[in-house]
């Protein structure tokens, strides 16, 4: 179930602690469920009342001895649980930033998609997180909007987005290549439900190969069938997108687009998929999408379409 | 002197009482309504998020925003509230001896501040900018810049219905202080009343802090100012912590007075005395000291840093302790007794195990790390909706039905009180338990749908079916409501009860108490009923009783309040006709409503209302 989007099937180190304590705890009370359950159910069995018994039951002020047993008992299972929790509250708690050992990663919430950049690399992307495999991640978390919040259920918990102020969380990626799901987990407006993003987890060797390719600018001569959409493209869209992984813009970065397993977050990336989108963003995610309409014709969309579907990496 | 008071018929009557018994009335049927109006919300949030997206869309995700949000402050503040406060008004002057409130104008506007708070609130649906930023309102997509009128509504609705809870708190904390009946100390209330006397404390110092933090809401907004604004220094996280630093206390605001109910109904229908009562009221105390150490497990994920969320934390665990002492009182106080299992008991017995569940995912959500898996996924939907409906609405309608008879003088059909209770209990188990493993497979809470295929579509299908149980069983306890209208006349004392309001009539006389009782220990009128007595011994001789008198005026001050408020939300707005710009730009409506509550607090001021007496003559007249 919840198939590469799950807590209980935790992936990387900082997940599988968290899970470790989720399954302690869960154990300690499903223990005082039981407990609980026993006793009454026992209780509105045994005790019931017999039609035309009219007794009464002796009249009991309380017990100090129980009253002892379940203030103490409490307290000690609630001292098994504390320790460990604070433990890990303190050691998940540390800030990587200056250990060069580490990859960086600065995630900047929007509405309603997601950016990615990489200070270090000199990468700005969006959407898609690339991240090789067995390594620590230290992610510097803020938002452009409104708070959202960062969260990848495979690889950890979540850190919210604030506008004007920055969160530290690390997570660790993954010892197998793959794509895990990251959500917004925090309220963010109209479209806060599809605002998802890839983790696409590649092997050292395809990492390298990736940032390599980011880092290469675009190729400048397109193919004769795609000009008249670049033409549009670099005319209506280029105020905000940029093609090239060096730069940021006020909408997410393209490079690289056609390689992305989804358009806008969750549309599947097909041609139609793409023209739809740039057609009408409103239409999918509701007025509060920056993206402007542009009152072109269709057929201009669908050559803006075309080119866009030619922005992958080498 | 006798009558000297007009009295008033119908409609007026309802409008114009300061009678604790029908002001509870008027919180039930005002509260029930919300109810009602939240229970729709709450099918259609489950209708449209019965399939994936794109099978079955009936809502688009502004729309589903409106719902979910209008949902959350409906059944918080205009259900849940309003109910406990119609069960305290109901309860509390008769189980402490009382002839009313002490102060009975405030009981009357605080029910009408908060009837046309929300009523102002769910206007919104009619002009078409409902609020749509969840009921947590958090800043800044509560601001100017990211939604519009709607969030308005949510703020001056809620800053006005919350005046009338503040003012019902204060009124219940001086009621219980200063009008016990003679020989009833703190120690031998019943434990009804001392939860809503905890509860009323928490009030006082929980309801300000949400007052201050709407105003900073309605600054923004309305004034340009900058509290929560990033941009011009404002700090949006400021919100967070005001919000549930209210927010948190508010829970026990709702729970305490539901613990005191069941503590009222385990012991009457099990024939046995509280267990452990001294340390039940330790126990509330405690829990309602802790309410306010505990707001910030809310916000683990906002970035405090660890010590912060381990200091919450532990806090947070502690809680579990007290209220673990109650739950195996309330276990221990059926253990051992003649358990009969009318409706109202079913109700109570099935809360026990349905909060012990809630309860223990509120201890796992205070592991901060654990929390940043469980934090706005569905695991906290599960959780605290088991608090909130398996904990607060499952002791209120064991409540109502307990109460019932004594509130208006008719029994509830027995028949259709259990399949009541069937349906909804079997419901609601259907739509929450699964919802645990909805987050812990990963689906975050307040998404308007989900893509296919992420193993959530068969949980999500379960959980509407069950809330159509739900939804049976609310039509099942809403048409027995009604039939017992034509029911069965109530006795004085239907349930063989331990308390002082089974000793008068039902419903009770305007008066409650002919004369006031003499309490000579816990559960005062069981005492007497086991010396083989028939009623209580009076504590003082038979002579007339002041009755304070009538008033419109209440009525008026929340009807001003109601005005002022929409003049507020539309000063800055874009009106088609240059009048009404002009009416509203210059703060017209606003002032207009401002003098209608000053003229009335004035004429409240400057006219003494002596009341009037109900003479001996009388009170002997009818028995």
């Amino acid at each position: 179930m919840g198939q590469g989007s799950n807590p209980i099937d935790p992936k990387g180190s900082v997940a599988e602690e968290q899970y470790g304590l989720i399954l302690l705890s869960l154990g300690i009370m499903i223990l005082v469920t039981v407990v609980v359950f026993v006793l009454y159910f026992y209780a509105i069995v045994k005790y019931r009342r017999k039609p035309g018994d009219n007794t009464i039951p002796k009249q009991v002020e309380g017990s100090h001895k129980l009253e002892i047993i379940w203030t103490v008992i409490p307290m000690i299972l609630l001292f098994i649980l504390a320790v460990p929790s604070v433990a890990l509250t303190f050691s998940q708690d540390v800030d990587y930033s200056d250990d060069p050992e580490v990859i960086q990663v600065k995630a900047t919430g929007h509405q309603f998609w997601w950016e990615f950049e990489y200070p270090d690399l000199g990468i700005y992307t969006a959407q898609d997180l690339v991240l090789p495999v067995n390594q620590r991640v230290q992610f510097e978390l803020t938002s452009s909007d409104v708070i959202h919040s960062f969260w990848i259920p495979a690889m950890g918990g979540k850190m919210d987005t604030n506008p004007g102020m920055i969160n530290k969380l690390y997570l660790d990626t993954p010892a197998e290549p793959g794509v895990l799901k990251g959500k917004c987990a925090e309220f963010c407006g109209e479209s806060h439900a599809l605002m998802d993003f890839k983790v696409i987890v590649l092997s050292e060797e395809d990492y390298n190969a990736w940032v390599e390719d980011m880092q290469t600018p675009a190729n400048t001569t397109v193919s004769a069938d795609v000009q008249s959409g670049e033409e549009l493209f670099k005319q209506n869209c280029m105020s905000c997108h940029a093609i090239d992984a060096g730069s940021p813009g006020l909408g997410p970065n393209l490079k690289g687009f056609a390689d992305r397993e989804v358009v806008a977050g969750f549309l599947e990336m097909t041609d139609d998929n793409v023209y739809k989108w740039i057609r009408d963003p409103a239409y999918f995610k509701g007025d509060r999408v920056e993206m402007p309409g542009l009152f072109l014709e269709d057929e201009q969309y669908q050559d803006i379409a075309e080119y866009l579907k030619t922005l992958k990496l080498e | 002197m006798a009558h000297s008071v007009k009295k008033y018929r119908g409609l007026m009557d309802w409008i114009t009482t300061v009678d604790h018994k029908k002001i509870g009335i008027l919180y039930f049927a005002a509260g029930g309504l919300f109810f009602v109006i939240g229970g729709i919300e709450a099918l259609l949030i489950r209708l449209q998020l019965m399939f994936p997206k794109g099978t079955f869309d009936i809502l688009d995700g502004q729309t589903y925003n409106e719902v979910m949000t209008m949902h959350g402050t409906t059944m918080i503040f205009l259900a849940a509230m309003p109910l406990v406060f119609g069960l305290m008004n109901a309860v509390v002057p008769l189980q402490i001896g009382a002839r009313d409130v002490a102060f009975p104008f405030l009981n009357s506007l605080g029910f009408w501040t908060f009837f046309f708070g929300g009523v102002l609130l769910n206007i919104s649906w009619f002009t078409g900018t409902v609020p749509d930023i969840g009921w947590t309102a958090y800043a800044p997509l509560s601001g100017q810049e990211f939604s519009g009128t709607g969030s308005d509504y949510y703020a001056i609705g809620l800053q006005i219905a919350g005046i009338g809870t503040l003012v019902g708190g204060i009124n219940f904390l001086v009621t219980i202080i200063n009008m016990r009946a003679p020989g009833m100390s703190f120690m031998r209330m019943p434990l009804f009343t001392w939860t809503s006397f905890i509860t009323s404390g928490i009030i006082l110092f929980a309801f300000p802090a949400l007052a201050v933090g709407l105003i900073y809401i309605s600054f923004d907004r309305l004034f340009d100012a900058n509290f929560f604004v990033t941009a011009t220094g404002g700090n949006a996280i400021l919100w967070e912590h005001i919000f549930w630093i209210f927010g948190h206390p508010e829970v026990y605001i709702l729970v305490l007075p539901a613990f005191g109910a069941i503590s009222e109904i385990l012991p009457t229908f099990a024939r046995k005395r509280l267990f452990g009562y001294s340390s039940m009221v330790f126990a509330t105390a405690l829990i309602g000291f802790l309410s306010f150490m505990v707001w910030a497990h809310h916000m683990f994920t906002v970035g405090m840093g660890d010590i912060a969320n381990a200091l919450f934390g532990v806090a947070t665990m502690l809680i579990a302790i007290p209220t673990g002492i109650k739950v195996f009182n309330w276990l221990f106080t059926i253990w051992g007794g003649k358990i009969q299992f009318t409706t109202a008991m079913l109700y109570a017995t099935s809360f026990i195990p349905t909060f012990v569940m809630g309860g223990v995912t509120g201890v796992m959500l205070a592991i901060p790390p654990a929390d940043f898996q469980f934090h706005d996924s569905y695991f906290v939907v599960a959780h605290f909706h088991y608090v909130i409906v398996g904990g607060i609405v499952l002791s209120l309608l064991a409540a109502a039905y307990y109460w019932w008879p004594k509130m208006f003088g008719r029994m509830l059909n027995e028949t259709l009180g259990k399949w009541s209770f069937w349906l909804f209990f079997i419901g609601f188990h259907l739509t929450f338990f699964i919802q645990h493993f909805l987050g812990l497979w990963g689906m975050p809470r307040r998404v308007f749908t989900y893509l296919p295929n992420q193993g959530w579509d068969t949980a999500n299908f379960v959980s509407s079916i069950g809330a159509f149980f739900m939804a049976a069983g609310v039509i099942v306890i809403l048409i027995n409501a009604i039939i017992s209208i034509k029911g069965p006349k109530a006795p004085a004392d239907p349930w063989d009860g331990r308390t002082l309001e089974w000793s008068i009539a039902s419903p009770s006389p305007e008066y409650n108490f002919k004369q006031l009782p003499l309490v000579r220990g816990l559960d005062a009128f069981w005492l007497e009923k086991m010396d083989g007595k028939k009623e209580m011994t009076p504590a003082e001789p038979l002579g007339p009783i002041h009755m304070p008198s009538p008033s419109i005026l209440p009525f008026f001050m929340s009807l001003g309040l109601f005005i002022a408020g929409f003049g507020f939300m539309y000063r800055g707005y874009e009106f088609e006709s240059a009048f009404m710009n002009n009416l509203f730009g210059y703060n017209i409506i606003a002032i207009f409503g401002l003098a209608i509550t000053l003229v009335c607090m004035f004429l409240r001021s400057v006219y003494d209302d002596h009341g009037y007496h109900i003479e001996v003559e009388e009170l002997q007249k009818e028995g």
